[in-house]
C-alpha cells in the first residue's frame, strides 16, 4: 500500500510542477493574451520606442553624421535656448498649426455639411474633393511654388491683367507673404481630410434625430448646434488630432517650396531639425530641435483628448 | 610607376576628340594593359556621383564607365545623388565601413573624413605630371596634409551672367572689374527697368558662391588661418552694406530663390545680370536664342582686397579606404582625367566642368565659343569653402548651414541690423568651430 501510495505521489509530482509552470503560461488566459500581443510589442518597440529613444538619446549628445559623439548633458538645449532662428521656428511653427488647423476644420466642416445634402453627382463630387489629399504632396508643392514664383505667378498674371495690381507679388521673398503662402497651400492640402472624415460621421447621425427636431420645431441652426454638434464631436476630435499632429510635423510642403526661407520666415521646426541635422551634419543638435516638438504634440494630443472627448460615449457614464 | 609609354597632352587631344565607341574601347584596353594600377580579379565597384546637369555629360560618363569595363572587366555600378543628398549618405558610408567603393561628390566633402579615405598621392603625381600639373586649388581641395585623399576631378564656375545691350544702355562698354562699377552697373540697370538679382536664399550653390566673394572681396573672412572666428569684423560690415546696396536694386523676390530661380528667369529674359554656372548660356541656346546671343559672362569683379575672391563649385572624387579593390579605384580615377576621356567628357559638359589639370587649358571647347572661355579658368582662380582656414569637418559644415548667406539676407532684408547680424553669424560660427 505504502508502495502504491509513494509511487502515486510520485507520478502525481512532477505532473503538477508541470501543470503549475510552462503549461500553465502556456494555456492560462492572462497570460496568452500577453502571447497574443508580443508582435505588435516588437513592432512597436524596433520601429517606434527605438527611435525615439535614439532621437532623444542623441540630443543629449554631439554626435555629427559620419562619427559617434559623446554626451553632452544639456548643451544642445542650452544652446538653442540663446537661438534665435529656433524661437523663430517654434513662433512659426505655432502660427502654422493653428491658423491652418482652424481654417481646415471651419472649412472641412462646411465643406462635409454641404456635401451631406443631396446635390447632383454625389458620388462624382465627393472624390473630387479628395484629390488635393491624394496627390503627392512633393507635387502639389512644386505646383503652388510655381503658382507663387516671383515672376511666373499665375496668379500675379491674372491680376496684372484684370488691372489690380501693377507690379508681381512676392508671394515667396516677403516674411509675412510667405507664411501666408505656405499656410494656404497647407489648407488646401488638408480640407479633404478633415471634410471626408466629418462627412463620413455625419452619415452615422440617425435621421430620425432631425425628423423629431423638425416636428419640435427646431430652426436648422438649432438641429446643427443640438443634433450634428454633439454627435460628431467625437469624430471632431480624432480628425482634429490627426490635422494637428500632420500641420506641426509638416515637412514636404515647406521644404520642397520655401527650404525654411526667406530669412528663415517659414522655417518650422521639422525643417530647422532636418537643416541642422542631416544638411549640416550637427545630429545631436536637429535630434534636440526635434525633441523639442514632443512636449507640444502631446500637449496637442492633451487637449484634444481631454476637452472634447469627455462624452458618454468613451467614459460609459454621465460625465458630459 | 609612371615607366609606361606616356602620349604628350596634344596628341592625346587630337585623338580623343574623335574617337568612336570601339576606337574609345581600343585605347582603353590598350590603356589598361599599360597602366600602374592592376585591378583585383573580379572587382565589382560601387560609385555615387552627384545628379547630372547636362545630359550629354552624364551620357559620355557612362560611356566612359563602359569603356573602362570593357578594357578591365571591372563593373562599376553607379548611383546618382542630388546634391543634398551626397554628403549626409556618404558619412554614413564612411561611418559604417560598407556600401560604395568611390564618391564623387562636391566642395570639401572628402575632408569630413579624411582618416577614411585612401591615399592617392600616387595617383595625383601620375596625372600632375603628364599633364603639366595641378591648379593651386587642386592641392588644397585635393591634399590633407602631405597627402592626397581625394582627385580634383573638376568645377563648376560661378561668373557673372549678364545681358550685353542692357549693360551697354546702362552706359558700360564692357563689364566693370571692380565692386564700386559693378555697384554702378547694378543701379543702372534697375533704373532701366533691366534688373540684375542674385540668390539670397537657401541655394547651396549661387547663394554661396556670390555671396563668399562678396565677403572675401572685402576683406572679410568667416575665420582666420587658425580657425579662429573672426566674422563680426569692419570688413564684414563693409561688404554687409554692399551687398544691402545691390539687393535693394535687385528684381523681387531673390529672398527666396534656390538654385534654379535665376536660370528660369534669365532664360525668360526678365533677368540681365546674374550669377551662375554656365547652364544659363546652354539653356538659353536650345530655349531662347536672343538672350544666348546677347549674354556674356565675366570674372567676379575685384573688390577693396585687391585681387580675385572667387568661391566655385569644386567635384572631387574620393575611395575609402575600406575598399576591396584599392587599385581598380585608383585605375578608374585616373583613367578618367586620361586625355582620350577627359577631353570628350569636357566638350560633351559644354563649359560645365572646368579642369585643375593645366594642360586642359589648351581644350577647344574654351575656345570655339569666346563666351565659354571666362570658365576655362575658374579652376585657378577659386577659393576653397574654408577661405583662410583649414579644410576640414568645421569648414564643410559651416557651408552647408548657410551661415554666410543668412548673415546676408539676414541685413540685406531688414530682419537684423549691422551688428545682430554678424553676431547671430559669429554665435553659430564658434558653435561650429569650438
Amino acid at each position: 500500500m505504502v508502495d502504491v501510495t509513494d509511487k502515486t505521489m510520485a507520478r502525481r509530482a512532477p505532473r503538477k510542477i508541470e501543470v503549475s509552470a510552462w503549461s500553465q503560461l502556456k494555456s492560462n488566459r492572462t497570460w496568452l493574451g500577453y502571447w497574443f500581443m508580443l508582435p505588435a510589442l516588437a513592432i512597436l518597440a524596433l520601429f517606434l520606442a527605438y527611435p525615439l529613444g535614439l532621437g532623444v538619446w542623441l540630443s543629449f549628445t554631439d554626435t555629427k553624421i559620419g562619427r559617434g559623439g559623446g554626451w553632452i548633458g544639456l548643451e544642445n538645449y542650452e544652446w538653442l535656448q540663446g537661438d534665435s532662428t529656433f524661437w523663430l521656428s517654434v513662433l512659426n511653427t505655432l502660427l502654422y498649426t493653428i491658423v491652418a488647423s482652424v481654417i481646415k476644420f471651419a472649412a472641412g466642416l462646411y465643406l462635409a455639411l454641404l456635401l451631406d445634402k443631396h446635390i447632383p453627382f454625389k458620388a462624382l463630387v465627393r472624390a473630387a474633393v479628395l484629390i488635393p489629399f491624394i496627390v503627392p504632396t512633393v507635387l502639389s508643392a512644386i505646383a503652388f511654388w510655381w503658382i507663387y514664383d516671383s515672376q511666373f505667378s499665375i496668379l500675379s498674371w491674372s491680376l496684372k491683367k484684370m488691372g489690380l495690381i501693377t507690379a508681381n507679388i512676392d508671394f515667396l521673398g516677403d516674411p509675412w507673404n510667405a507664411r501666408w503662402s505656405t499656410i494656404f497651400a497647407n489648407i488646401w492640402r488638408g480640407v479633404p481630410f478633415v471634410a471626408i472624415t466629418l462627412l463620413a460621421g455625419l452619415q452615422t447621425v440617425s435621421p430620425s434625430l432631425y425628423e423629431a427636431a423638425t416636428l419640435d420645431g427646431a430652426t436648422p441652426w438649432q438641429r446643427f448646434r443640438h443634433i450634428t454638434y454633439p454627435l460628431l464631436t467625437p469624430i471632431i476630435a480624432v480628425v482634429m488630432t490627426f490635422s494637428v499632429l500632420f500641420t506641426f510635423t509638416d515637412f514636404q510642403l515647406i521644404w520642397a517650396m520655401t527650404r525654411g526661407g526667406p530669412v528663415n520666415a517659414t522655417h518650422l521646426m521639422a525643417t530647422l531639425s532636418y537643416q541642422r541635422g542631416i544638411i549640416a551634419g550637427q545630429l545631436g543638435e536637429g535630434a534636440a530641435i526635434a525633441t523639442a516638438m514632443i512636449p507640444f504634440l502631446l500637449g496637442a494630443i492633451m487637449i484634444s483628448w481631454f476637452g472634447l472627448q469627455r462624452r458618454k460615449w468613451q467614459q460609459g457614464s454621465d460625465n458630459d | 610607376m609612371h615607366d609606361f609609354t606616356r602620349r604628350t597632352f596634344v596628341k592625346g587631344t587630337a585623338a580623343a576628340a574623335m574617337l568612336s565607341t570601339s576606337a574609345l574601347f581600343d585605347w582603353a584596353k590598350a590603356w589598361a594593359q599599360s597602366s600602374p594600377w592592376k585591378p583585383e580579379a573580379g572587382a565589382k565597384l560601387n560609385l555615387m556621383r552627384w545628379r547630372r546637369f547636362v545630359e550629354a555629360e552624364d551620357a559620355a560618363f557612362m560611356k566612359m564607365v563602359a569603356a573602362f569595363k570593357a578594357a578591365t572587366g571591372v563593373e562599376i555600378s553607379v548611383v546618382s545623388e542630388s546634391y543634398d543628398d551626397i554628403q549626409p549618405k556618404a558619412s554614413v558610408v564612411a561611418n559604417t565601413g560598407q556600401g560604395l567603393d568611390m564618391v564623387w561628390g562636391l566642395y570639401s566633402l572628402p575632408h569630413l573624413f579624411p582618416a577614411k579615405c585612401l591615399d592617392v598621392t600616387d595617383v595625383a603625381d601620375y596625372l600632375g605630371k603628364k599633364y603639366g600639373g595641378w591648379a593651386q586649388s587642386g592641392e588644397l581641395y585635393g591634399k590633407s596634409g602631405n597627402k592626397w585623399i581625394c582627385i580634383p576631378i573638376a568645377t563648376t564656375g560661378g561668373l557673372m551672367n549678364y545681358r550685353v545691350s542692357s549693360m551697354q544702355k546702362a552706359g558700360f562698354k564692357e563689364f566693370p572689374k571692380d565692386t564700386a562699377g559693378f555697384l554702378e552697373l547694378v543701379k543702372a540697370l534697375k533704373k532701366n527697368n533691366t534688373p540684375a538679382g542674385f540668390a539670397l536664399g537657401h541655394a547651396s550653390g549661387d547663394a554661396n558662391t556670390w555671396l563668399h566673394w562678396a565677403l572675401w572681396s572685402h576683406g572679410g573672412n568667416l575665420v582666420d588661418k587658425n580657425d579662429k572666428v573672426i566674422i563680426n569684423s569692419p570688413e564684414t560690415a563693409k561688404s554687409l552694406e554692399f551687398v544691402k546696396a545691390l539687393y535693394e536694386n535687385f528684381i523681387p523676390g531673390t529672398a527666396s530663390w534656390n538654385d534654379s530661380s535665376n536660370n528660369k528667369i534669365f532664360v525668360s529674359g526678365d533677368l540681365h545680370l546674374t550669377s551662375n554656372g554656365i547652364s544659363v548660356y546652354v539653356t538659353a541656346q536650345k530655349e531662347n536664342k536672343a538672350v544666348a546671343e546677347d549674354m556674356n559672362h565675366a570674372y567676379m569683379p575685384i573688390g577693396p582686397v585687391g585681387k580675385p575672391t572667387e568661391l566655385h563649385l569644386a567635384f572631387p572624387i574620393l575611395t575609402f579606404n575600406f575598399t576591396k579593390a584599392p587599385n581598380a579605384c585608383k585605375a578608374f580615377t585616373a583613367f578618367m582625367l586620361e586625355a582620350e576621356n577627359f577631353n570628350p567628357w569636357v566638350e560633351s559638359a559644354q563649359g560645365y566642368l572646368s579642369h585643375f589639370l593645366n594642360a586642359y587649358d589648351k581644350n577647344p571647347v574654351w575656345t570655339s565659343d569666346p563666351k565659354r572661355t571666362p570658365y576655362r579658368d575658374v579652376s585657378k582662380r577659386t577659393l576653397t569653402p574654408a577661405g583662410l582656414g583649414t579644410l576640414g569637418e568645421k569648414a564643410a559644415s559651416a557651408i552647408a548651414d548657410f551661415i554666410v548667406v543668412d548673415m546676408f539676407a539676414n541685413y540685406a532684408t531688414g530682419r537684423e541690423d549691422i551688428k545682430g547680424a554678424m553676431a547671430a553669424a559669429e554665435r553659430q560660427a564658434k558653435r561650429i568651430y569650438r
